[in-house]
């Protein structure tokens, strides 16, 4: 099972209520996915200020906050339930094993425009928690898990984020996902967990070095083996792809002012004007994108 | 009688429409707001008329018998898979499975259907006036599958005695699938599928596919095939 949703906004009219739609998509799919849930959330500040969104798990925010300050020199940094979001014109190369260097917390997601927070627990409580309501931004990816493969842990819920901006969920199952973090982990990616996901978006990041979204997805059809609807979100846009087979649902429907795509039809019943939305499902084995 | 899903639960409009009272009159509804919910209009067994007006979800219109269901919208996976009787008319697209298993009665798409539209169907009529996707008629053992557009990847796998009718392409036949020659007596079964899909269009622009029967007991020859 495991719903996954998206909403990539074409106009304005909609940044401000961007957290409630999503939220109310994320709630939706609770049938499908009881178990955890998480959201990115792009909004471009247009500065080089860059976001890292952290998990504290046990770690005090006080704590956190007394240590990191005398490391880093940050602008801002905000508690949001037990994610935090710190803000720092400071590269990841120099921030990344800083934080690395705490054990007890998880680095979830970081970039130019990224927020990320998930958690284990149902989508209603997730939401609820990290006032998803309030979110606003340009595009968001969202995820439901119904754990089948790795414990239900915060570094087992999606979405999963290994690279700048860039963050994937998925709805399904790779096969594959052993030998291909070895191959990985050889060429110097790092991962968290046990987890099939986190392994196709370490493979994305890592491809996407030398390609763009597209043409990274359309590599992944040979590569990455098993079930699977992906939508991979980066700082302009997202992309989605189902497997050959196309066994894991996927609707998407789009008007002059958005896209949106969920696992089913349900979860995006409450979009503005979605009954005259050009509504379809994506065809197996092809990459639709919107944005750059 | 209109029953609206934003006032009245799901359950309760099914159970009405599972337990109509034959003494009393009613036998038109129009459900409003769907919004997508899965199993509406499951299991109905009363000559009815029923309009859905909105998108649903899953199984919409699951083992119908005797009711006609109209649909002013798009289907989720698997609309009336089992159906034993009656007719379920869809306006807009289907997701997958459409018609699935289904042992009677008429199912007519306006728009397209995705992978394996009529899996396994047991003698149901199903009408796509657009295209249907892969695996399409995968297992389908007896009824007709009427395409006015195109067919996907491995139309008709490992088929038993459904006839299948295409008029535009098909990308690829499945195993033990083969075209055949249309008969007068297709021809005449064709027309009469057409007129009940309200279409005009001539049996001679489709082509029949069927089974060529050479999967259907075990031989070691044909081991890579299965």
């Amino acid at each position: 099972m495991c719903g996954i949703v998206g909403i990539y906004l074409k106009s304005k009219k909609f940044e401000k209520s961007l957290g409630g739609m999503l939220s109310k998509m994320l709630v939706s799919m609770e049938s499908r996915g009881p178990d955890s849930a998480g959201f990115a959330i792009y909004n471009s500040d247009k500065n080089k200020t860059y976001k890292y969104s952290i998990c504290l798990n046990e770690m005090s925010f006080e704590k956190f906050k007394k240590e990191i300050k005398k490391k880093v020199k940050f602008s801002s940094i905000e508690k949001n339930s037990d994610h935090i979001i710190l803000k720092s014109i400071e590269k990841p190369n120099k921030i990344l094993p800083i934080l690395e260097s705490y054990e007890k917390i998880s680095l979830v997601g970081y970039g130019k425009s990224i927020e990320i927070f998930k958690q284990v627990g149902s989508p209603s409580n997730v939401v609820k928690k990290f006032n998803l309501d309030n979110f606003s931004g340009t595009h968001a990816i969202g995820h439901t898990r119904m754990a089948t493969e790795s414990a239900i842990t915060t570094n087992g819920s999606h979405p999963y984020s290994t690279g700048e901006d860039e963050c994937l969920v998925h709805n399904g199952s790779l096969s594959n996902h052993n030998n291909l973090r070895r191959k990985l982990k050889k060429n110097g990616s790092k991962f968290n967990s046990e987890n099939d996901t986190e392994v196709a978006a370490g493979y994305i990041s890592d491809s996407l070095k030398n390609r763009n979204l597209k043409q990274t997805l359309k590599k992944g059809l040979n590569e990455l083996d098993g079930f699977y609807t992906f939508i991979a979100g980066t700082h302009s846009g997202f992309a989605v792809l189902r497997d050959e087979i196309a066994c894991k649902p996927a609707v998407i429907a789009e008007t002059k002012d958005y896209v949106a795509i969920c696992s089913e039809f349900q979860a995006m019943a409450h979009m503005p004007n979605v009954n005259n939305a050009k509504i379809f499902e994506p065809e197996p084995g092809i990459v639709y994108s919107w944005g750059k | 009688m209109n029953l609206d899903l934003k006032k009245l639960k799901l359950r309760s409009v099914n159970e009405k429409l599972q337990n109509i009272d034959r003494k009393k009159n009613k036998r038109d509804f129009v459900i409003s707001n769907p919004e997508g919910n899965h199993a509406i209009c499951a299991g109905l067994t009363e000559n009815i008329e029923v309009t859905i007006k909105g998108h649903v979800g899953y199984y919409c219109a699951g083992m119908n018998q005797n009711a006609n269901i109209v649909v002013d919208g798009n289907v989720g996976t698997g609309v009336a898979e089992n159906m034993m009787s009656g007719k379920v008319h869809v306006k807009g697209n289907a997701s997958q499975s459409a018609g699935a298993t289904a042992h009677g009665g008429t199912l007519i798409i306006d728009g397209d259907t995705s992978s394996r539209c009529g899996i396994s169907m047991k003698g149901i009529d199903i009408i796509v006036k657009g295209s249907v996707g892969h695996m399409s008629a995968f297992m389908a053992q007896s009824g007709n599958l009427v395409v006015f557009g195109n067919a996907g990847e491995a139309l008709g796998d490992s088929l038993y005695e459904t006839n299948i009718y295409v008029k535009g392409k098909v990308k690829s036949l499945g195993a033990d699938c083969e075209e055949k020659k249309m008969d007068k007596k297709h021809k005449s079964k064709l027309k009469e599928l057409l007129k009940k899909a309200g279409s005009n269009i001539k049996p001679d622009q489709f082509k029949r596919y069927g089974s060529a029967r050479k999967l259907y007991n075990f031989n070691i020859d044909n081991v890579s095939n299965y």
